[in-house]
């Protein structure tokens, strides 16, 4: 009892009260190997196009740590993003760029309300709800897709200017995400409704019985969860610049190991956004890293695989309280 | 005999929706019969296997994210591997295609145990790491299947003492699948390990405390997995007669026929027929919508419709006979 703890344990308590000091050493790890690998590559342009392309991916992790806060999910994100993204672009010719964001934030917002009904009311297993709905709204949108593939695609300029312009060599996209994430976070730390999240995932039976109504926090998270994955989709066609049917499906996956590897638990009651941003620009590092090392394709999924793996299995030991 | 029914309403309730459903498609189009039930049984082979591998791992408390992406791992070897090969050789290529799936779920579950994150984090991770294998054994869909392997899937099976006409009537994939699952799953069933799948699945703590070795049934749970899903690959392969390397809708499907299948996510309660007549239930329903001249899309929507009511139906019962 009265030996003194070694470095090495007092390093690992240190890491388990700051949970976001390993996440950003790792980051900055990251960087500092891939610098060594190419050292042309590290410049300002190059650090503004990684936090553009994080961006999308930080905003979708957004949704995967709120409702994994539960103990849930939300893995109809990817088709949320894509469907508001395409809707957007398609209906913009035909009535003029608002209404073509009201009605595609619509969409969203149905799919969330789907979903939360599902969750809250019918007391279905999340994973399963948000990909039956995930299925069932690509089926929506090929049948959809049918009947304007005549009208052309409209991007409007301003979403083309959040995507990819920069002002100041800081990419644009930071004007939506800056506030995005402060509102976030300050909603899961000062909010009641972020206390709420905690609460329902720490133990879900106490806190319906000190009084919450869980159907409606419920219903409120999946809707909110679903909102920001289309604006996130919005965001993404601008910076994509085109119209695609499965323009968002590939960040569905990352989006979970964004927020996993950010250190949120996937049963519920710990976690934060904070860390999935950094999680998020983890991933994308990464990305670029295993594009360079220019190995096949197959390679490179493997490597990532494993890496995330090898991230939450570490960030677990070092934030486990003994 | 009515606590029989009542211990097995579920199943027998999808039994006879499929029932039913199967003379809905007989009047739909009255020249269905046993060539429709052929195909019928082709197309749904994979997904059953896939979905019995997913039942094991749900049942013991677990879910397993990889599985499409282990049959295509499966798909891919097993067709490189018999790619111009003789019939000896390609009843060794299967050995070691199921072989390789045990490897597989063995890998997916050491990890799972000795890294203690969750099972959902660790088969995400390795969706990936099963994907990119599959993309390095065979970049684009390719290889070949030895001759008996693709007759296995098709056509109807030819019993001595019965007359054809009957046979033609008991499509070959039903029996493969019969025999695989019978082979496979009811000694484990009856084993000591089925009873301990069911007891880590319940309550992984009482389990512990009762000696059962967690860890190890664990493994055990998604070895049996990677078994299935080898299986499945081997009938896509068999199916197709080509390798696969992208993995195919499996992932959803099998989930969703599971949860339909009464199996509860969580783990601890359910069976196996459940989600296999869960599997043809939804094949049957996409058959018939092909068979209306549905467009596939609207297909797509109604089934996962169908798919979503049934599983916020069956979890509504569920929440009730809790509270009852």
């Amino acid at each position: 009892m009265t030996e003194a703890p070694s470095a090495l344990t007092r390093l690992g308590r240190l890491m388990a009260d700051n949970p976001l000091l390993p996440l950003t050493l790792l980051l900055f790890l990251l960087i500092g190997v891939l610098a060594v690998m190419n050292p042309a590559i590290l410049s300002l342009f190059w650090a503004g196009n990684t936090i553009k392309i994080a961006i999308p991916l930080a905003m979708l992790a957004a949704c995967q740590t709120l409702t994994m806060l539960t103990g849930g999910i939300d893995l109809s994100v990817g088709t949320v993003a894509t469907i508001t993204a395409f809707m957007t672009a398609t209906l913009a010719p035909l009535t003029g760029v608002p209404p073509a964001i009201a009605v595609a934030l619509a969409c969203a917002v149905l799919v969330g309300l789907v979903n939360g009904f599902g969750v809250a009311i019918c007391r279905v297993h999340p994973l399963i709800m948000t990909l039956g709905t995930a299925l069932i709204a690509t089926g929506c949108l090929l049948v959809y897709q049918r009947y304007v593939i005549a009208t052309g695609v409209l991007i409007p300029d301003f979403l083309i200017w959040l995507g990819t312009g920069r002002s100041l060599g800081l990419p644009n996209s930071l004007a939506l995400f800056v506030p995005f994430a402060i509102l976030i976070i300050w909603a899961q730390r000062r909010s009641g409704f972020g206390r709420l999240l905690y609460a329902i995932g720490a133990n879900e039976e106490a806190a319906r019985l000190s009084g919450v109504r869980v159907w409606q926090v419920h219903l409120t998270l999946y809707t909110l969860s679903s909102l920001i994955a289309g604006v996130t989709g919005m965001l993404y066609l601008g910076q994509i610049k085109t119209a695609s049917l499965s323009l968002a499906l590939p960040l569905d996956l990352p989006s979970v190991a964004a927020a996993v590897i950010g250190g949120t638990s996937i049963f519920g009651g710990r976690g934060g956004y904070g860390g999935t941003i950094l999680g998020a620009l983890i991933l994308t590092v990464l990305t670029t890293m295993l594009t360079l090392l220019q190995i096949p394709e197959g390679g490179r999924r493997i490597l990532f695989g494993l890496i995330i793996l090898a991230v939450t299995a570490l960030f677990i030991r070092l934030t486990e309280r003994s | 005999m009515r606590r029989w029914i009542e211990a097995n309403a579920w199943t027998l309730g999808l039994a006879v929706l499929l029932a039913v459903l199967l003379l809905a498609t007989k009047v739909i189009q009255p020249g269905f019969g046993a060539t429709g039930l052929d195909s019928l049984a082709r197309a749904a082979l994979p997904f059953a296997l896939a979905t019995v591998g997913m039942a094991v791992v749900v049942i013991a408390g677990g879910i397993d994210l990889s599985v499409a992406a282990m049959m295509a791992v499966a798909s891919v070897t097993g067709a490189v591997l018999m790619a111009g090969a003789g019939d000896g050789q390609a009843l060794l290529a299967v050995i070691a295609v199921l072989a390789l799936g045990i490897a597989m779920g063995t890998v997916n579950g050491v990890l799972i145990v000795v890294t203690r994150v969750p099972d959902i984090v660790v088969t995400l991770a390795m969706l990936f790491v099963w994907q990119g294998v599959a993309l390095l054994i065979l970049n684009a869909p390719g290889g070949g299947a030895a001759p008996w392997l693709r007759a296995m899937s098709a056509g109807g099976v030819a019993l001595p003492g019965l007359p054809q006409g009957l046979t033609d009537w008991l499509p070959r994939g039903v029996v493969f699948l019969a025999v695989v699952t019978a082979l496979i799953w009811v000694p484990i069933r009856r084993s000591k390990l089925g009873l301990r799948l069911y007891a880590i699945g319940s309550d992984p703590l009482a389990a512990f405390r009762s000696g059962v070795p967690v860890g190890q049934t664990r493994i055990a749970a998604y070895a049996i997995c990677g078994l299935f899903a080898a299986l499945g690959g081997l009938s896509v392969t068999m199916s197709t007669g080509i390798g696969e390397p992208i993995p195919g809708p499996y992932l959803l499907a099998s989930v969703a026929a599971v949860v339909l299948g009464g199996v509860v996510l969580g783990g601890g309660r359910g069976g196996i027929l459940g989600p296999i007549l869960a599997v043809f239930i939804l094949r049957t329903v996409r058959m018939d919508l092909t068979m209306l001249s549905v467009d596939p899309n609207v297909a797509a929507i109604i089934e996962g419709t169908i798919m979503v009511a049934v599983v916020m139906f069956g979890a509504i019962l569920a929440t009730r006979g809790r509270k009852a």
